[in-house]
C-alpha cells in the first residue's frame, strides 16, 4: 500500500461517513456541520488530483459562502418540534432501494468501460495551470462564453434571491 | 556561511542525516522532521502571540495617556504570563444545553484558521513554509474558517445574545471579505501572480506607490474582518456582553482572545507583504534570510501598530452604518479601482510611465469619491433642511 | 498509483447518497443538501476525468468551475424560496407543502 492509497482511503472514508450522517442525522444544524466535513473532504480530494486552484475555490466558495447560508436559512426556519421528529419520511425504504440501484448500475456501467482501470499519467511541469485556467477562461475561442453567461446566471440569482426573501416587507 | 544562506535546508539536510544513519527509512524520516519544523514554528507563533498582549496593553496605555503595567517585571514584560495563569486556573463553565462538541471545537477552528496562515507568509524567499502558487485565495479560505468557527461559537452557547451576536459578527465578516478579495485581485494584477514569493519579487517598487487607494480599501476590509474597532459591535461590552463569546470562560476565551491579537498580527503581515514589499529594505535583504525575516517580522509589527492606532483612536460603527458603508461604498469603489487599474496598467505596459499614471488614476478617483460624496451629503443635508420646521434656529 | 476507478466509485458512492437524502428527508433545507451532495459528485467526476485523460487541456476545471457557480445560484434562490414558504405556512416540512393555491 503506498502512502497516497491509504491518504486516499482515509480521505474516502470521512466522505463518505459524514455523508451518510448528513443525510441521517435528526437535528439539522449537524447535518450543516456534517456537510462541512464533507466540503472540506472533497477539497483535500482535489488537491490530491492537482488541482489546487480548484480545492482553494471549492472552500471559499462552498465552506465559505455555501454552507454559512445553510446554516443561516436552518437557523431563521427552525420550529422546537421539527427537531425531535423522525428525519426520515414514510417511504425511506423505496429511497434506500433507489441508491443502491443507482450505485449499482453506475458501477456496473462503469466496469464494462475499457478505461476503467487507468492510472494516472505524470504531470508536465513546465505549464502553469492557473495561468492557462485564466487564459481559457478569457478567451474567446476558449471559454470566454460560458463565463459570461455563468455570471448573468449568478446576477440572475443574486436579484431574484433578494426579491424572494424581501416579500414579507413590501406588503 | 553555508547556513547564513539557506537556513532551512542546511538544519533540513544535516536531521535527514543523522536519522537515517540511526537506522530509519527515508519517508518516515522526512515526515518526522516536517512534523518537528511545523512545531517549532507554531511554537514560535505561539511565543510571538504572548508578547503581543504586552505590546498590545502598553499601547493602549499610552494611547490613553497613561503607563500600563509596570509591576511585573522590568516594564511589566510578564504580565502576559500572568493573564495566562489567571486564565487557566478559572472555572470552565460549560452552559446547560449547550452542544458540547461544538462548543469546544469552536475556539480550535478559531486559533487553527490564524495558524494556518502562518504556513504561506514568506519571511524571506528561503524561509516560507510552502510555497503556493494559489496564495492569496489560501489567505480569503483561511478567513472562512474563521467565519465557521464564529458561527459554531454562537450557536453552541444556547444564547440568544450569543447567536444573535454571530450573525451580526458573520455578516460582517463576509462582508468585508469582498472588498478584501477585490483588493487582493488588484495585487495579483500588478504582481502577476497569486503566490506570496512572486509578489514580493515583483516589487522593486513596493505596491503602494501603484495603488494607494488599495492600500486604503485593504487596511480598512482587514480591520472589519478581524472584528477589530471600529468594527468590533459584536463584541461590544456595553451593548451585547460579549457578543458570540459570552458563555467562553477560562482559557476557551483566552484562545479567542489572543487568536485575535495573532490574527491582527498576520494582517499586519499581510499588508507589509502586499504593499510594502515584504522583506525588502533597500537592498539590505541581501545580507542574509535571516535578516530578511526580521525586517520582515518588524514591518508586519509596524503595521500592528497601526491596526492599533486606528482602534484606540475612532469610536464605534453601528452595524447598519457598517454594511451601508461596505455594500455601497467599499465594494463598488473597489471594483472601480480594479477595471482601472487593469486597464491604465494594461496600456502602460512595460513603459517607464506605469508607476506614475497609476498613482495619478488613484488619486483621481480618490478626489472624485470625495466630489460625490460631498455632492451627495449636500443633497441630504438640503433634504434635512427642507423637512425642518421653519420656526427652529438652525445655525450652519 | 491510485487507478480512476477509485476516484469513480466514490464519487458513484456520493452521488448514490445525496440521491437517497433528497428522496428521503422530509425537511426541505435537507432536500436542499443533498443536492448539495449529488453536485459535489458530480465535480468529482469531472476533476478526476480531466486528470486522468486529459490534462494538457484545462476543459474539466473549466466546467467544474461553472458548476460551482451554478450550485451557489441555486442555494441561493433555493433558500430564499423555503425562507419565503417558512414566513407564509410556518412549516418546511415537504409532506405539508402540497397545495398549490389556497
Amino acid at each position: 500500500m503506498q502512502i497516497t492509497q491509504i491518504l486516499f482511503l482515509i480521505f474516502a472514508a470521512i466522505i463518505l461517513g459524514s455523508a451518510f450522517k448528513v443525510v441521517t442525522t435528526k437535528k439539522m444544524i449537524h447535518a450543516a456541520f456534517w456537510l462541512i466535513v464533507t466540503l472540506f473532504g472533497v477539497a483535500a480530494l482535489y488537491a490530491m488530483l492537482n488541482a489546487g486552484f480548484m480545492a482553494m475555490v471549492q472552500i471559499v466558495v462552498y465552506v465559505g459562502a455555501i454552507a454559512i447560508l445553510f446554516i443561516f436559512a436552518i437557523m431563521l426556519t427552525r420550529k422546537e418540534l421539527l427537531d425531535s421528529a423522525a428525519p426520515l419520511n414514510k417511504n425511506w425504504g423505496v429511497a434506500a432501494l433507489f441508491g443502491l440501484l443507482s450505485f449499482g448500475g453506475l458501477y456496473t456501467l462503469l466496469r464494462n468501460w475499457e478505461g476503467f482501470s487507468n492510472k494516472a499519467s505524470a504531470l508536465s511541469t513546465d505549464v502553469d495551470m492557473i495561468t492557462e485556467l485564466g487564459t481559457a477562461l478569457v478567451t474567446p475561442n476558449a471559454y470566454l462564453l460560458p463565463f459570461e453567461v455563468a455570471s448573468v446566471l449568478l446576477l440572475a440569482a443574486l436579484i431574484g434571491a433578494v426579491y424572494v426573501a424581501n416579500e414579507a416587507k413590501s406588503d | 556561511m553555508e547556513f547564513w544562506k539557506d537556513p532551512i535546508n542546511t538544519i533540513f539536510a544535516s536531521l535527514l542525516k543523522s536519522f537515517t544513519s540511526g537506522g530509519m527509512s527515508e519517508i518516515l524520516a522526512t515526515i518526522l522532521i516536517w512534523l518537528i519544523g511545523i512545531l517549532l514554528f507554531v511554537t514560535f507563533a505561539m511565543v510571538l502571540d504572548i508578547f503581543l498582549v504586552w505590546i498590545e496593553r502598553k499601547v493602549v496605555a499610552r494611547f490613553q495617556d497613561r503607563l500600563g503595567p509596570n509591576r511585573i517585571g522590568p516594564f511589566g514584560i510578564f504580565q502576559p504570563f500572568a493573564d495566562i495563569v489567571k486564565l487557566l486556573i478559572k472555572e470552565d463553565i460549560t452552559p446547560v444545553g449547550a452542544d458540547v462538541i461544538m462548543f469546544n471545537l469552536a475556539p480550535i477552528f478559531s486559533m487553527m484558521s490564524v495558524l494556518l496562515l502562518w504556513a504561506i507568509m514568506p519571511f524571506a524567499p528561503l524561509m516560507v513554509g510552502v510555497d503556493l502558487n494559489v496564495g492569496m485565495l489560501y489567505l480569503v479560505a483561511a478567513g472562512s474558517i474563521g467565519t465557521l468557527s464564529v458561527i459554531m461559537a454562537g450557536w453552541a452557547s444556547n444564547n440568544k445574545y450569543a447567536t444573535m451576536g454571530a450573525f451580526r459578527t458573520v455578516a460582517q465578516m463576509i462582508s468585508y471579505e469582498i472588498p478584501m478579495v477585490a483588493a487582493i485581485l488588484v495585487i495579483t494584477v500588478l504582481a502577476g501572480s497569486m503566490g506570496a514569493v512572486g509578489i514580493v519579487e515583483a516589487q522593486e517598487i513596493p505596491f503602494i506607490f501603484y495603488a494607494p487607494l488599495t492600500f486604503i480599501i485593504f487596511l480598512i476590509s482587514a480591520i472589519a474582518e478581524l472584528g477589530r474597532s471600529p468594527f468590533d459591535l459584536n463584541e461590544a461590552e456595553s451593548e451585547i456582553v460579549a457578543g458570540f463569546h459570552t458563555e467562553y470562560t477560562g482559557m476557551k476565551f483566552g484562545l479567542f482572545y489572543a487568536g485575535e491579537l495573532l490574527h491582527s498580527f498576520t494582517f499586519g503581515g499581510f499588508i507589509a507583504l502586499l504593499f510594502f514589499g515584504g522583506h525588502r529594505f533597500f537592498g539590505l535583504e541581501e545580507l542574509g534570510p535571516i535578516v530578511g525575516a526580521l525586517i520582515f517580522i518588524g514591518k508586519a509589527l509596524f503595521f500592528y501598530w497601526v491596526i492599533m492606532w486606528v482602534k484606540y483612536t475612532v469610536p464605534r460603527i453601528r452595524i447598519d452604518h457598517m454594511l451601508a458603508f461596505n455594500w455601497k461604498f467599499l465594494t463598488p469603489l473597489a471594483f472601480i479601482l480594479l477595471m482601472v487599474t487593469a486597464l491604465v496598467g494594461r496600456l502602460f505596459l512595460e513603459s517607464n510611465w506605469l508607476v506614475p499614471a497609476l498613482f495619478l488614476s488613484n488619486i483621481l478617483i480618490a478626489w472624485l469619491t470625495v466630489e460625490y460624496l460631498k455632492s451627495h451629503a449636500r443633497k441630504e443635508r438640503e433634504k434635512e433642511e427642507a423637512l425642518k420646521p421653519s420656526t427652529q434656529m438652525t445655525q450652519h | 498509483m491510485i487507478p480512476i476507478s477509485w476516484y469513480l466509485i466514490l464519487a458513484a458512492a456520493l452521488f448514490s447518497i445525496g440521491l437517497f437524502g433528497v428522496l428521503a428527508r422530509k425537511n426541505a433545507v435537507a432536500i436542499l443538501l443533498g443536492v448539495e451532495l449529488m453536485l459535489n459528485a458530480v465535480n468529482i467526476n469531472l476533476v478526476t476525468f480531466w486528470r486522468y485523460n486529459a490534462p494538457e487541456t484545462v476543459t474539466g476545471q473549466v466546467f467544474a468551475i461553472i458548476v460551482f457557480a451554478v450550485a451557489a445560484a441555486e442555494v441561493a434562490v433555493g433558500l430564499a424560496l423555503i425562507i419565503s414558504i417558512y414566513r407564509n405556512r410556518n412549516t418546511i416540512v415537504a409532506d405539508d407543502l402540497d397545495l398549490m393555491k389556497w
